[in-house]
């Protein structure tokens, strides 16, 4: 058991998924997550390096992902804008990457010290054209931990970057860490072929399963890896049919399995006549909230989003169902409340407890809300 | 080896436009590959975006094509994840000096073991002639319809400035000794940047009055001149060629710098 903070949690679930590699430029408020590793990776025989910006360290965990490394860089709103061109790179190339977030006040230079949740529809769409990601987020140390080793786990298992989108308050914020021993965690490694030397390997060629075995610059395999739609060589191509299904296929490997990478928990869900979507920091005043109006007879209930994209539709859609009211606590203008309105039947009853000045939304902020929805007045 | 053995045949033909310079290129690279003896397994070719970074795709090497100006950054990468790899970067000068300026002063001065071959054609040729930053003073590109107004960059003294601490200059006319000046890039410990320039016929030729590739690199012949030379000294307006910088200085190595 450890008491450390938020972003020294992210640097010991990375270090438990395995990361070796780490590229990064200082910006507030993850600039701890470089520091410590400065000094934890090279000790554990990992690699780290300071490059000249945020998108240099994108691109340059992408190159020693490719040698088979376990990678990660870690950033805020305005290096996360910087990281948007190497984003598209990893997920048209099809590079395991982890990239953390810690969110601060945006837009442009915003609230650096200040915690915010305005980069959701960023991580899901800050890289132009089609394509889906991975988002991951969470709200207490413990699972700060378990997230950052899922990232690493589903980087790997669908060869994409996942975005771990944590916030200031996270980020900073002291708790218990309990550091669970070797092997108590599943950790994912990378599938590499089984295609001897000698024989052809195309390493875009698909399984059955979807899935695309690797192997390692410097191994016995070379082929070429490119930001260019491309076909199963690796060689840019424009053929429509090869363009389609490689978006088709880049799509479809995360949404249509969107139930499987959904993360959730649920507090006092089953009989909650309102119930409150909540992800990172938000969600502990929302639990609070929630936990203070149970001890007082309210019916309330929280669901705590632990991924945010693919969107858990399915699971939003199911445990909406039959409430008086949903209350979507978030610290933007609605970017998680406009998606849950979108998969809901009945998205007049969605409502938005929210803030977006820099200041931490209180219990108190959220009850103001759900007093005037339930017409008690502010 | 036949140069044709480094290739990947199945990719031919290439995208290059009748008279460019960046085949000429791409040979000297696998000669100087082939002159050091390494193994194809051993090599990795990280590229940017541009005409000059095709080369990557085309050859039978670990091969990457990355995206405009960041090719350094990812070769950084791949060298730090696998230092017993060779790491050759083939890059345009628009790319190199331009998009990816910040990277290639940071790769100097970190002094990484990269070779940078820069492609030097003073134009951006792949989105059809725009002036570049080494597009000489007064020279007309689609976007310079008057002749262009800044003045340019002098790639070997940017890459002296910022520490790089190999740097050689060549062109595609003097093709043997633009190979020897690679494998020496190839070989030198740190980071090394082989100027090597490169005619453009279509986009730079036709709009600035020399149409073909031959007659370019006749003008490489004539408007060059060895460091010291006495062709220099009678020419002092001569573009210099030759090895510029070769120093033996402490390389990047993270692992380097662990404390005791």
């Amino acid at each position: 058991m450890r008491f450390i903070q938020g972003n020294q949690a992210i640097v010991e679930g990375a270090l438990y998924a395995g990361l070796r590699f780490y590229a990064g430029y200082p910006i507030t408020p993850s600039t701890e997550i470089a520091e410590i590793l400065s000094r934890r990776l090279p000790e554990s025989g990992g690699t780290f390096i300071q490059m000249e910006d945020e998108i240099a360290s994108l691109c340059t965990i992408i190159g020693a992902s490719l040698t088979g490394l376990k990678v990660m860089t870690a950033t805020s709103g305005p290096g996360f804008s910087l990281m948007q061109e190497a984003i598209g790179y990893a997920v048209m190339a099809e590079v395991p990457s982890v990239i953390v977030n810690v969110q601060r006040g945006g837009p442009s230079t915003g609230l650096p010290t200040a915690v915010a949740q305005g980069d959701v529809n960023q991580a899901r769409w800050g890289t132009h054209g089609d394509h889906a990601i991975v988002t991951l987020t969470a709200s207490n140390l413990q699972d700060v931990f378990l997230m950052t080793v899922e990232g690493f786990n589903i980087a790997e298992t669908f060869r994409t970057p996942v975005i771990l989108l944590f916030d200031e308050v996270v980020g900073h914020m002291r708790e218990k860490v309990v550091i669970p021993e070797p092997g108590q965690v599943e950790i994912i490694e990378r599938l590499h072929t089984s295609v001897p030397e000698g024989t052809n390997f195309h390493p875009y060629l698909r399984r059955e399963d979807g899935r695309l075995p690797m192997s390692d610059f410097g191994g016995v395999h070379r082929y070429n890896v490119t930001g260019l739609v491309h076909d199963m060589w690796g060689f840019p191509s424009t053929d429509p049919t090869i363009a389609y299904d490689l978006l088709h296929h880049l799509v479809d490997k995360l949404e249509n399995r969107a139930d499987s990478i959904a993360r959730y928990k649920e507090y006092f869900v089953e009989d909650a006549q309102v119930l409150l979507i909540s992800y990172g920091s938000s969600a502990r005043s929302a639990l609070q909230m929630v936990v203070d109006r149970r001890k007082r007879g309210g019916k309330l209930g929280l669901l705590e989003l632990q991924s945010l994209w693919p969107f858990p539709a399915e699971t939003v859609r199911e445990k909406c169902e039959d409430r008086t009211h949903v209350l979507v606590v978030e610290m933007n203008m609605g970017q998680i409340c406009q998606q849950v309105k979108k998969v809901v039947s009945r998205p007049e009853r969605v409502f938005l407890a929210n803030r977006f000045d820099g200041v931490f939304i209180s219990p108190a902020d959220i009850l103001r809300v759900l007093n005037m929805i339930q017409g008690k007045g502010a | 080896m036949p140069v044709k053995d480094y290739l990947r045949l199945r990719f031919f033909p290439h995208i290059w436009c009748p008279g460019c310079g960046h085949g000429i290129v791409m040979s000297g690279m696998i000669r100087a590959i082939e002159e050091i003896g390494l193994q194809k397994n051993e090599v990795v070719v990280v590229s940017g975006i541009g005409c000059s970074s095709r080369v990557a795709g085309y050859l039978d090497f670990h091969t990457m094509h990355t995206l405009h100006g960041r090719a350094l950054a990812f070769a950084t990468g791949v060298k730090m994840g696998r230092p017993d790899l060779t790491v050759i970067v083939p890059m345009g000068d628009g790319d190199a000096l331009a998009i990816g300026g910040n990277h290639f002063i940071h790769a100097a001065r970190r002094n990484i073991d990269l070779t940078a071959v820069i492609m030097n054609n003073r134009i951006y040729g792949m989105t059809g002639g725009q002036g570049s930053p080494t597009t000489p003073h007064g020279m007309k590109s689609t976007t310079s319809p008057l002749g262009i107004e800044d003045p340019p960059f002098d790639l070997v003294e940017l890459a002296k400035g910022a520490g790089a601490s190999f740097v050689a200059r060549t062109t595609t006319y003097h093709a043997k000794e633009m190979t020897r000046m690679i494998a020496r890039g190839i070989r030198h410990k740190g980071f090394a940047v082989v100027e090597v320039m490169s005619q453009c016929p279509i986009y730079y030729g036709r709009q600035n009055n020399l149409t073909n590739g031959v007659e370019m690199m006749k003008e490489f012949r004539d408007h060059t001149a060895p460091i010291g030379s006495r062709k220099k000294v009678s020419q002092p307006d001569l573009i210099e060629r030759g090895i510029f910088v070769d120093e033996d200085r402490p390389v990047y190595s993270p692992a380097g710098l662990k404390e005791d």
